[in-house]
Protein backbone atom coordinates (compact mmCIF):
# COMPACT_ATOMS: atom_id res chain seq x y z
CA UNK A 1 0.00 0.00 0.00
CA UNK A 2 1.70 3.13 -0.98
CA UNK A 3 0.89 6.38 1.19
CA UNK A 4 0.83 9.65 -0.34
CA UNK A 5 1.75 13.09 1.70
CA UNK A 6 0.16 15.84 -0.26
CA UNK A 7 -0.37 19.77 0.41
CA UNK A 8 -1.25 18.94 4.34
CA UNK A 9 1.63 18.27 7.26
CA UNK A 10 0.90 15.13 8.28
CA UNK A 11 -1.81 13.95 5.96
CA UNK A 12 -0.95 10.52 5.05
CA UNK A 13 -3.26 8.43 2.82
CA UNK A 14 -3.73 5.10 1.02
CA UNK A 15 -4.09 4.17 -2.36
CA UNK A 16 -6.13 1.45 -3.85
CA UNK A 17 -4.79 -0.98 -5.68
CA UNK A 18 -4.71 -1.51 -9.57
CA UNK A 19 -5.27 -4.99 -9.46
CA UNK A 20 -7.65 -5.12 -7.06
CA UNK A 21 -9.43 -2.78 -9.12
CA UNK A 22 -9.14 -5.10 -12.59
CA UNK A 23 -10.16 -8.20 -10.01
CA UNK A 24 -13.11 -6.37 -9.40
CA UNK A 25 -13.92 -5.67 -13.03
CA UNK A 26 -13.42 -9.14 -13.65
CA UNK A 27 -15.99 -10.13 -11.32
CA UNK A 28 -18.53 -8.44 -12.82
CA UNK A 29 -17.99 -10.24 -15.83
CA UNK A 30 -15.97 -7.37 -17.87
CA UNK A 31 -14.07 -8.25 -20.58
CA UNK A 32 -13.99 -5.05 -22.83
CA UNK A 33 -11.52 -2.15 -22.05
CA UNK A 34 -12.10 0.29 -24.05
CA UNK A 35 -9.47 3.53 -23.24
CA UNK A 36 -7.89 6.86 -23.86
CA UNK A 37 -4.95 6.99 -21.67
CA UNK A 38 -4.92 8.88 -18.30
CA UNK A 39 -1.58 10.00 -16.56
CA UNK A 40 -4.18 9.04 -13.00
CA UNK A 41 -5.07 5.70 -14.37
CA UNK A 42 -2.18 4.58 -16.62
CA UNK A 43 0.69 2.62 -14.49
CA UNK A 44 -2.25 1.20 -11.77
CA UNK A 45 -4.77 0.31 -14.33
CA UNK A 46 -4.14 1.23 -17.75
CA UNK A 47 -0.42 -0.42 -18.60
CA UNK A 48 -1.13 -3.47 -16.63
CA UNK A 49 -5.15 -3.97 -18.69
CA UNK A 50 -3.21 -3.78 -21.29
CA UNK A 51 -0.91 -6.65 -20.52
CA UNK A 52 -4.08 -8.83 -19.27
CA UNK A 53 -4.66 -11.65 -21.90
CA UNK A 54 -8.32 -12.13 -20.29
CA UNK A 55 -8.99 -8.23 -20.92
CA UNK A 56 -9.79 -7.28 -24.72
CA UNK A 57 -8.52 -3.27 -24.66
CA UNK A 58 -9.83 -1.32 -27.49
CA UNK A 59 -7.91 2.22 -27.88
CA UNK A 60 -9.50 5.31 -28.62
CA UNK A 61 -8.72 8.83 -30.16
CA UNK A 62 -10.93 10.61 -28.47
CA UNK A 63 -13.65 9.80 -25.53
CA UNK A 64 -16.81 10.01 -27.29
CA UNK A 65 -15.81 7.25 -29.30
CA UNK A 66 -15.49 5.08 -26.45
CA UNK A 67 -18.91 5.87 -24.98
CA UNK A 68 -20.58 4.87 -27.82
CA UNK A 69 -18.54 1.93 -27.72
CA UNK A 70 -19.39 0.62 -24.61
CA UNK A 71 -23.24 1.56 -25.42
CA UNK A 72 -23.16 0.09 -28.37
CA UNK A 73 -22.22 -3.33 -26.66
CA UNK A 74 -23.77 -3.49 -24.48
CA UNK A 75 -27.04 -4.75 -26.45
CA UNK A 76 -26.12 -8.51 -26.49
CA UNK A 77 -25.11 -7.80 -22.64
CA UNK A 78 -21.58 -7.23 -23.90
CA UNK A 79 -20.02 -5.75 -20.00
CA UNK A 80 -17.28 -3.28 -20.99
CA UNK A 81 -15.85 0.12 -19.10
CA UNK A 82 -14.67 3.24 -20.61
CA UNK A 83 -11.50 4.24 -18.98
CA UNK A 84 -10.26 8.20 -19.14
CA UNK A 85 -9.67 11.28 -17.61
CA UNK A 86 -12.41 13.63 -16.67
CA UNK A 87 -11.59 15.94 -19.22
CA UNK A 88 -12.69 13.35 -21.74
CA UNK A 89 -15.44 12.73 -19.62
CA UNK A 90 -16.49 16.55 -19.65
CA UNK A 91 -15.94 16.08 -23.71
CA UNK A 92 -18.30 13.60 -23.96
CA UNK A 93 -21.46 14.83 -21.90
CA UNK A 94 -23.59 15.37 -24.85
CA UNK A 95 -22.93 10.98 -26.07
CA UNK A 96 -23.82 10.47 -22.22
CA UNK A 97 -26.56 12.30 -22.28
CA UNK A 98 -27.91 10.64 -25.47
CA UNK A 99 -27.24 6.89 -24.99
CA UNK A 100 -26.63 6.69 -21.79
CA UNK A 101 -29.65 8.81 -20.57
CA UNK A 102 -31.69 9.25 -22.83
CA UNK A 103 -31.65 5.56 -24.73
CA UNK A 104 -31.08 4.56 -21.00
CA UNK A 105 -27.91 2.15 -21.74
CA UNK A 106 -25.52 0.62 -19.72
CA UNK A 107 -22.86 2.97 -19.54
CA UNK A 108 -19.80 2.28 -17.25
CA UNK A 109 -16.74 5.12 -16.96
CA UNK A 110 -13.72 4.84 -14.64
CA UNK A 111 -12.25 8.27 -14.44
CA UNK A 112 -9.21 9.27 -13.13
CA UNK A 113 -9.31 12.70 -11.85
CA UNK A 114 -6.50 14.69 -13.12
CA UNK A 115 -5.04 17.35 -10.19
CA UNK A 116 -7.34 16.27 -7.52
CA UNK A 117 -4.59 16.26 -4.30
CA UNK A 118 -4.87 12.86 -2.86
CA UNK A 119 -6.28 13.90 1.16
CA UNK A 120 -9.27 16.43 -0.16
CA UNK A 121 -12.58 15.54 -1.21
CA UNK A 122 -13.19 16.58 -4.72
CA UNK A 123 -15.13 19.44 -3.80
CA UNK A 124 -12.19 20.86 -1.76
CA UNK A 125 -9.63 20.28 -4.67
CA UNK A 126 -8.08 23.88 -5.76
CA UNK A 127 -8.62 22.46 -9.40
CA UNK A 128 -11.15 24.34 -10.58
CA UNK A 129 -11.91 21.29 -13.04
CA UNK A 130 -11.99 18.54 -10.26
CA UNK A 131 -14.29 20.18 -8.34
CA UNK A 132 -17.07 20.51 -10.87
CA UNK A 133 -17.47 16.80 -11.78
CA UNK A 134 -19.58 15.66 -9.05
CA UNK A 135 -21.95 18.25 -9.48
CA UNK A 136 -21.89 17.98 -13.23
CA UNK A 137 -22.76 14.24 -12.94
CA UNK A 138 -25.27 15.18 -9.93
CA UNK A 139 -26.85 18.00 -12.72
CA UNK A 140 -27.31 15.02 -15.53
CA UNK A 141 -28.21 12.61 -12.47
CA UNK A 142 -25.90 9.93 -12.98
CA UNK A 143 -25.07 7.54 -11.19
CA UNK A 144 -21.16 8.22 -9.70
CA UNK A 145 -18.82 6.94 -6.86
CA UNK A 146 -15.43 7.79 -5.36
CA UNK A 147 -12.59 5.39 -5.36
CA UNK A 148 -10.33 6.86 -3.33
CA UNK A 149 -9.13 3.98 -0.18
CA UNK A 150 -8.46 0.41 -0.53
CA UNK A 151 -11.70 -0.69 0.63
CA UNK A 152 -13.58 1.62 -2.23
CA UNK A 153 -12.98 -1.11 -4.94
CA UNK A 154 -15.12 -3.82 -3.32
CA UNK A 155 -18.08 -1.94 -3.87
CA UNK A 156 -17.24 -2.19 -7.62
CA UNK A 157 -19.09 -5.52 -9.05
CA UNK A 158 -22.19 -4.32 -7.42
CA UNK A 159 -22.15 -0.76 -8.87
CA UNK A 160 -21.51 -2.37 -12.42
CA UNK A 161 -24.14 -5.27 -11.66
CA UNK A 162 -26.80 -2.09 -10.98
CA UNK A 163 -25.96 0.14 -13.94
CA UNK A 164 -26.37 -3.15 -16.29
CA UNK A 165 -29.48 -4.59 -14.15
CA UNK A 166 -31.22 -0.90 -14.47
CA UNK A 167 -29.65 -0.07 -17.84
CA UNK A 168 -28.23 3.21 -16.42
CA UNK A 169 -24.73 4.23 -16.78
CA UNK A 170 -22.17 4.58 -13.92
CA UNK A 171 -19.42 6.85 -13.43
CA UNK A 172 -16.59 5.77 -11.07
CA UNK A 173 -14.54 8.66 -10.29
CA UNK A 174 -10.64 7.54 -9.33
CA UNK A 175 -9.47 10.39 -6.67
CA UNK A 176 -6.45 8.54 -6.20
CA UNK A 177 -3.63 6.97 -8.62
CA UNK A 178 -3.91 3.10 -8.10
CA UNK A 179 -0.91 1.54 -7.26
CA UNK A 180 0.71 -0.43 -9.94
CA UNK A 181 1.42 -3.61 -7.85
CA UNK B 1 -23.34 11.49 -64.04
CA UNK B 2 -25.14 11.37 -60.95
CA UNK B 3 -25.55 8.73 -58.05
CA UNK B 4 -28.93 9.00 -56.41
CA UNK B 5 -28.96 8.29 -52.83
CA UNK B 6 -31.97 6.16 -52.91
CA UNK B 7 -30.57 4.22 -55.86
CA UNK B 8 -27.64 3.60 -53.90
CA UNK B 9 -29.38 1.96 -51.12
CA UNK B 10 -31.62 0.17 -53.12
CA UNK B 11 -28.64 -1.53 -54.93
CA UNK B 12 -27.62 -2.52 -51.42
CA UNK B 13 -30.76 -4.57 -50.33
CA UNK B 14 -30.10 -7.87 -52.32
CA UNK B 15 -26.92 -7.99 -50.44
CA UNK B 16 -27.37 -6.91 -46.91
CA UNK B 17 -28.30 -10.38 -45.48
CA UNK B 18 -30.71 -10.97 -42.73
CA UNK B 19 -27.89 -11.62 -39.90
CA UNK B 20 -26.38 -8.25 -41.16
CA UNK B 21 -26.06 -5.33 -38.69
CA UNK B 22 -27.06 -1.89 -40.29
CA UNK B 23 -25.95 1.46 -38.61
CA UNK B 24 -27.76 4.12 -40.28
CA UNK B 25 -27.97 8.47 -39.79
CA UNK B 26 -29.83 10.83 -41.01
CA UNK B 27 -31.59 10.74 -44.32
CA UNK B 28 -29.36 7.77 -45.21
CA UNK B 29 -31.19 6.07 -42.13
CA UNK B 30 -34.56 8.10 -43.18
CA UNK B 31 -34.37 6.44 -46.86
CA UNK B 32 -33.03 3.10 -45.67
CA UNK B 33 -35.49 2.37 -43.34
CA UNK B 34 -38.37 2.79 -45.28
CA UNK B 35 -36.89 1.10 -48.59
CA UNK B 36 -35.58 -1.86 -46.29
CA UNK B 37 -37.18 -1.98 -42.64
CA UNK B 38 -35.81 -4.70 -40.64
CA UNK B 39 -35.33 -5.76 -37.70
CA UNK B 40 -31.46 -5.64 -36.82
CA UNK B 41 -31.87 -2.16 -38.44
CA UNK B 42 -29.46 0.13 -35.54
CA UNK B 43 -30.87 3.61 -35.72
CA UNK B 44 -30.05 4.53 -31.64
CA UNK B 45 -26.74 6.70 -32.87
CA UNK B 46 -28.21 9.67 -30.28
CA UNK B 47 -25.22 12.27 -30.68
CA UNK B 48 -24.38 13.33 -34.31
CA UNK B 49 -21.21 11.83 -35.89
CA UNK B 50 -20.85 8.64 -33.41
CA UNK B 51 -22.23 5.97 -35.94
CA UNK B 52 -18.85 4.83 -36.64
CA UNK B 53 -18.36 4.30 -33.06
CA UNK B 54 -21.79 2.51 -32.08
CA UNK B 55 -20.68 0.07 -35.16
CA UNK B 56 -17.47 -0.63 -34.15
CA UNK B 57 -18.71 -1.64 -30.69
CA UNK B 58 -21.25 -3.81 -32.36
CA UNK B 59 -18.97 -5.56 -34.50
CA UNK B 60 -16.10 -6.31 -31.62
CA UNK B 61 -19.46 -7.39 -29.94
CA UNK B 62 -20.84 -9.52 -32.72
CA UNK B 63 -17.69 -10.97 -34.74
CA UNK B 64 -19.68 -13.47 -36.35
CA UNK B 65 -22.06 -10.47 -38.14
CA UNK B 66 -21.09 -8.58 -40.71
CA UNK B 67 -22.00 -4.62 -39.53
CA UNK B 68 -22.66 -2.01 -42.32
CA UNK B 69 -22.17 1.72 -41.59
CA UNK B 70 -23.80 4.42 -44.11
CA UNK B 71 -23.02 7.26 -42.72
CA UNK B 72 -23.18 11.22 -43.81
CA UNK B 73 -19.98 13.08 -44.58
CA UNK B 74 -21.02 15.65 -41.88
CA UNK B 75 -20.96 13.40 -39.34
CA UNK B 76 -18.03 11.71 -40.24
CA UNK B 77 -16.17 14.88 -40.58
CA UNK B 78 -17.38 15.14 -36.62
CA UNK B 79 -15.88 11.51 -35.41
CA UNK B 80 -12.73 11.77 -38.10
CA UNK B 81 -10.75 9.95 -35.58
CA UNK B 82 -12.66 7.02 -35.29
CA UNK B 83 -11.37 5.96 -38.50
CA UNK B 84 -7.60 5.87 -37.00
CA UNK B 85 -9.49 3.54 -34.12
CA UNK B 86 -11.75 1.10 -36.57
CA UNK B 87 -8.44 0.69 -38.70
CA UNK B 88 -7.09 -0.30 -34.98
CA UNK B 89 -9.17 -2.29 -34.03
CA UNK B 90 -9.09 -4.44 -36.99
CA UNK B 91 -12.50 -5.28 -37.18
CA UNK B 92 -12.67 -7.40 -40.47
CA UNK B 93 -16.68 -7.86 -40.29
CA UNK B 94 -17.16 -3.64 -40.66
CA UNK B 95 -17.81 -2.35 -44.38
CA UNK B 96 -18.61 1.76 -44.00
CA UNK B 97 -20.38 3.55 -46.63
CA UNK B 98 -20.35 7.42 -46.64
CA UNK B 99 -23.12 8.91 -48.42
CA UNK B 100 -21.37 12.24 -49.07
CA UNK B 101 -23.75 14.71 -50.26
CA UNK B 102 -21.05 17.95 -49.30
CA UNK B 103 -23.41 19.46 -47.35
CA UNK B 104 -25.41 19.21 -44.00
CA UNK B 105 -28.54 18.44 -45.53
CA UNK B 106 -31.28 18.01 -42.47
CA UNK B 107 -29.56 21.47 -41.11
CA UNK B 108 -30.45 23.44 -43.58
CA UNK B 109 -27.79 21.98 -46.61
CA UNK B 110 -25.14 24.78 -45.50
CA UNK B 111 -21.80 23.15 -47.23
CA UNK B 112 -19.22 21.05 -45.26
CA UNK B 113 -15.78 22.80 -44.70
CA UNK B 114 -13.70 21.79 -47.43
CA UNK B 115 -16.46 20.68 -49.50
CA UNK B 116 -14.73 20.68 -52.37
CA UNK B 117 -11.74 19.12 -51.88
CA UNK B 118 -12.15 16.87 -48.69
CA UNK B 119 -10.99 13.15 -49.55
CA UNK B 120 -12.85 10.72 -47.59
CA UNK B 121 -11.85 7.40 -49.38
CA UNK B 122 -7.92 9.12 -48.69
CA UNK B 123 -8.35 10.02 -45.26
CA UNK B 124 -9.66 6.09 -44.95
CA UNK B 125 -7.09 4.62 -46.55
CA UNK B 126 -4.32 6.94 -45.10
CA UNK B 127 -5.74 6.09 -41.48
CA UNK B 128 -5.31 2.50 -42.13
CA UNK B 129 -8.46 0.70 -43.62
CA UNK B 130 -7.81 -2.56 -45.25
CA UNK B 131 -9.68 -0.90 -48.79
CA UNK B 132 -11.15 2.39 -49.65
CA UNK B 133 -12.69 3.16 -52.83
CA UNK B 134 -15.38 6.16 -54.36
CA UNK B 135 -17.97 6.03 -56.99
CA UNK B 136 -20.13 8.66 -58.68
CA UNK B 137 -22.56 6.35 -60.82
CA UNK B 138 -24.95 3.79 -60.19
CA UNK B 139 -23.54 1.50 -62.67
CA UNK B 140 -19.90 1.79 -60.79
CA UNK B 141 -21.08 0.90 -57.51
CA UNK B 142 -23.30 -1.65 -58.84
CA UNK B 143 -20.69 -3.26 -60.61
CA UNK B 144 -18.02 -2.87 -57.69
CA UNK B 145 -20.06 -4.04 -54.66
CA UNK B 146 -19.76 -7.55 -54.18
CA UNK B 147 -15.95 -7.55 -54.90
CA UNK B 148 -16.27 -5.30 -52.10
CA UNK B 149 -18.07 -6.68 -49.60
CA UNK B 150 -16.26 -10.26 -50.52
CA UNK B 151 -13.06 -8.20 -49.11
CA UNK B 152 -12.01 -8.11 -45.12
CA UNK B 153 -13.14 -5.38 -43.44
CA UNK B 154 -12.49 -3.01 -42.08
CA UNK B 155 -13.44 -1.21 -45.75
CA UNK B 156 -14.81 2.13 -46.95
CA UNK B 157 -16.79 3.49 -49.83
CA UNK B 158 -17.66 6.46 -50.22
CA UNK B 159 -20.70 7.51 -52.31
CA UNK B 160 -20.61 10.81 -54.21
CA UNK B 161 -24.40 11.62 -54.21
CA UNK B 162 -27.41 13.61 -54.69
CA UNK B 163 -30.86 13.16 -52.95
CA UNK B 164 -33.28 11.16 -54.57
CA UNK B 165 -37.24 10.51 -53.68
CA UNK B 166 -38.10 12.59 -50.50
CA UNK B 167 -38.29 9.81 -47.81
CA UNK B 168 -40.16 11.17 -44.43
CA UNK B 169 -37.71 12.10 -41.68
CA UNK B 170 -39.42 9.95 -38.67
CA UNK B 171 -37.12 11.14 -35.88
CA UNK B 172 -39.75 9.88 -33.29
CA UNK B 173 -38.76 6.28 -34.63
CA UNK B 174 -35.28 6.55 -34.46
CA UNK B 175 -35.27 7.76 -30.70
CA UNK B 176 -38.20 5.74 -29.64
CA UNK B 177 -37.61 2.56 -27.06
CA UNK B 178 -39.16 0.74 -29.75
CA UNK B 179 -36.81 0.77 -31.70
CA UNK B 180 -34.03 -0.16 -29.37
CA UNK B 181 -36.08 -2.78 -28.24
CA UNK B 182 -36.77 -4.05 -31.71
CA UNK B 183 -33.34 -4.39 -32.48
CA UNK B 184 -31.94 -5.97 -29.27
CA UNK B 185 -34.29 -8.65 -29.54
CA UNK B 186 -33.64 -9.20 -33.16
CA UNK B 187 -29.79 -9.49 -31.80
CA UNK B 188 -30.02 -11.69 -28.99
CA UNK B 189 -32.80 -14.37 -30.98
CA UNK B 190 -31.42 -17.37 -31.24
CA UNK B 191 -29.69 -18.34 -34.42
Amino acid sequence: MVLATAGKPGAAVAHPRGAEIIARLKTAGVREIVALPDIVTSDGLLWPISRDPELRLTRVCKEDEGVSICAAMSYNGTRAVMLMQQTGLMDSLNVIRAVGVDYELPVVMLVGLQGKEPHLAPEESAAYGVRIIRPVLDAMQLSHSLIEEPSDVDHIPEAIAAAYAASRPHVFLIGRSPEAS
Amino acid sequence: MTLRRDDALKALIPLVNDEDIVVAVYQSCFDWLALNPRDLNYVAVGAMGQASSHALGLALANPARRVFVFDGDGSLLMNLGSLVTVAGAGVANFYHFVFANRVYEVNGSHPLPGADTVDFAGMARAAGYAGARSFEDLDGFRGGLPGLLEAPGPQMTVLEIVPGAPYPRDYAYIHSAAARQRFRAALNRPR
